[in-house]
């Protein structure tokens, strides 16, 4: 069972939604609830949940098409074999403690910023723009790779989350995935 | 004058007083907010219990301290006093706690309809959890 969730305005996701006839939950999270969670710092993040209800691979930057593979460096094909097989035969689950070990720990920056971004979207909800803006830029500088915030926020801003305030925020540093190191992509797809 | 304090999903009006960059919150509104109430063994929800070790800085002339009452439940505080209006985040300590276990966190969210839906009435399925937007 996939279940998609825009960390987004409704009004910005309706598109992609619509376009694409989903018949699966397309949910809508304005507040950054997942984010919150699940301890999200960039999209996209694909988290697989088994029978029981837990995490049996955290989150991990993934694509269904390959749109962006020249940017990432990543194919769709290996990964969505791979989802296959777990869907099919139950493989590809990792064990407790790998899942453990490649999850990224929030901390008491990420957490206050996280805290701030939630008054600034308030803030933006109750039509205090420039207050919501000195929030969004203190959370911003509190979790600084946290592109959830820094470029979640661009369109809140005013800001092309496309264009030059991206490209600059793309030179700062990587954000943290959890899956980097052990997902296939371009170099290992023939296996 | 009131304070609005957002707690996760939750939106609180409460009676507070501003003073000095700081924000005093009425005791009687913050325990019906959150729950927590301040009794001779410290701040106390249910039958948990936070030792208060620094009563004067909690407590204060014009209500509970609102910074200080974060610190004491180990929960980040974004204070905005001149817009009256606050967040409470999660402890990181819980969060990291709550990931441990690996039991994936439970959440309701609207569809595009203003349906919601529930992660855990999925429970017997295996779940392809997607977050993505559209910048």
């Amino acid at each position: 069972m996939p279940i998609t969730v825009a960390l987004d305005r409704a009004d910005d996701v309706r598109p992609f939604i619509e376009r694409s006839g989903a018949t699966h939950p397309s949910l809508v999270d304005s507040d950054h609830r997942l984010a919150e969670l699940y301890h999200i710092s960039n999209v996209p993040t694909l988290i697989w949940i088994d029978e029981r209800g837990r995490i049996c691979r955290p989150h991990d930057a993934q694509f269904g098409t390959d749109t962006f593979a020249a940017y990432t460096g990543k194919q769709s094909g290996p990964y969505l074999e791979m989802l296959r097989r777990w869907v099919r035969d139950g493989t590809g689950a990792l064990p407790a403690d790998e899942v453990r070990r490649l999850s990224p720990a929030p901390t008491p920056e990420t957490q206050l910023a996280r805290a701030e971004r939630a008054l600034a979207w308030h803030l933006h909800q109750v039509g205090r723009e420039a207050a919501a803006q000195r929030h969004f830029h203190r959370a911003g500088e509190l979790a600084p790779l946290d592109w959830t915030i820094r470029r979640g926020s661009m369109p809140l801003l005013g800001e092309n989350p496309f264009g030059p305030a991206f490209f600059e925020l793309a030179k700062q540093g990587k954000t943290e995935y959890a899956m980097e190191a052990i997902t296939p992509t371009r170099s290992a797809a023939k296996s | 004058m009131m304070l609005t304090l957002i707690d996760g999903e939750r939106r609180h009006a409460i009676g507070a007083q501003f003073a000095d960059g700081g924000v005093q919150v009425d005791p009687a509104d913050v325990e019906a907010a959150l729950g927590w109430k301040l009794a001779p063994e410290g701040l106390c929800r249910g039958s948990v219990c936070v030792p208060v070790r620094d009563r004067a800085s909690l407590v204060r002339a014009g209500g509970l301290d609102l910074a200080a009452l974060a610190a004491l439940l180990d929960r980040p505080l974004a204070l905005d006093a001149a817009e009256r209006a606050a967040a409470l985040g999660e402890s990181a300590g819980d969060r990291a706690n709550a990931l441990h276990t690996l039991e994936a966190p439970d959440f309701t969210l609207p569809d595009l309809a203003g349906r919601m839906h529930t992660l855990s009435d999925h429970r017997g399925k295996k779940v392809l959890l997607i977050a993505y937007a559209s910048w």
